[in-house]
């Protein structure tokens, strides 16, 4: 009986957990296709870290809804794009467009990278410098010949 | 000498940016409707299904539209306060019941006083969606053209209203 119940249970769970993952088969595979390109683009604002393809918040389905529609209604992939950031801003792009207020974002990290390289390149040629002329003062140097001439006759 | 303070000074430059880092809250996403138009939706009455609330009607005069729902959490520490704030007449206050059931709304006013002037539904969440609302709480303040001119992003509460949207309505309905 035990056993039974543990089987029905089983089939019950394997049963619901199919069903729960047949329901996102669309109707249109090709719709569905663009809308999970578009959608991989675009953050879900609910669970920042996830893309709109892949959260599974409230917001997010909702949103694909939307995305489904607007492609049913032949827009572009630009005016889709429009859609979604005159409602939430640049930064539900995960490549937002290249515009004054993300040219930061666009070109800092090539500017600290040109700011590094130039730092190198100056450190370099001081150090060569330091190495290939070394600067002895009269006392030093007539140190230095006195030195060589000793090693020059052995004792 | 000099040198030597150079890795001090970009460690101070690293932690004075690390720092402000961690007192902005990463969910408060600036919405880039404000000052723009507010979209001209229309929605159904709470209490009476039947009657159609239309934005455009708005159009006059200075309003809040306050968006929330019977399964937020966070409304339920911001209802209160605008139950209050609602008792001085300051504007009319429209209250967007977002992607819920009708019943448990009416629940939710019957429970906790309703502080709407127009309570509406918005079941599917498309006038969410146009108002770019990604977590209720959120509240707009619309002037009288009927542009959005300040987004409460979470609960409104007293300081924001003592500081900024009281300030701002007396402003716009000059």
């Amino acid at each position: 009986m035990k056993y039974w119940l543990a089987l029905v249970l089983a089939l019950q769970c394997a049963l619901s957990s199919y069903a729960g993952e047949a329901t996102p088969l669309a109707e249109d595979p090709v719709v569905e296709q663009r809308m999970i390109s578009i959608s991989e683009e675009l953050r879900c604002l609910v669970c920042q870290n996830e893309s709109l393809a892949g959260s599974r918040a409230d917001l997010a389905q909702d949103l694909r809804r939307e995305l489904r529609e607007l492609i049913k209604a032949n827009k572009t992939d630009a005016e889709i794009m429009d859609y979604m950031v005159s409602r939430y801003g640049d930064f539900v792009r995960y490549r937002p467009a290249v515009k004054p207020i993300t040219w930061l974002l666009w070109f800092g990290p090539f500017l600290l990278l040109i700011g590094a390289i130039v730092m190198l390149v100056r450190m370099v040629r001081r150090n060569q410098r330091g190495a290939e002329s070394p600067v002895l003062d009269a006392a030093q140097r007539k140190k230095a010949q006195s030195l060589l001439k000793d090693s020059e006759t052995p004792s | 000498m000099k040198k030597k303070l150079i890795p001090l000074g970009i460690f101070v430059v690293l932690v004075v940016f690390l720092a402000i880092g961690l007192t902005r809250d990463p969910h408060e996403i600036p919405s880039p409707l404000i000052g723009k138009a507010a979209p001209m939706f229309t929605a159904p009455n709470l209490l009476e299904p039947s009657q159609q609330f239309s934005a455009k009607d708005m159009l006059g005069q200075v309003w809040l539209l306050n968006t929330w729902a019977s399964w937020c959490v966070a409304c339920r520490q911001e209802h209160p306060i605008l139950v209050e704030f609602a008792k001085t007449k300051t504007l009319p206050i429209v209250g967007l019941d977002y992607k819920d059931q009708n019943a448990e709304g009416l629940k939710w006013l019957a429970r906790f006083g309703n502080p709407y002037d127009h309570a509406i539904t918005d079941k599917d969440g498309r006038i969410g969606i146009d108002f770019g609302v990604y977590g209720v709480p959120e509240s707009f303040l619309i002037d009288k053209a009927g542009v959005i001119r300040y987004k409460q992003i979470g609960p409104v509460t007293e300081e924001a209203l003592r500081d900024k949207i009281v300030p701002l309505i007396r402003e716009l309905q000059k």
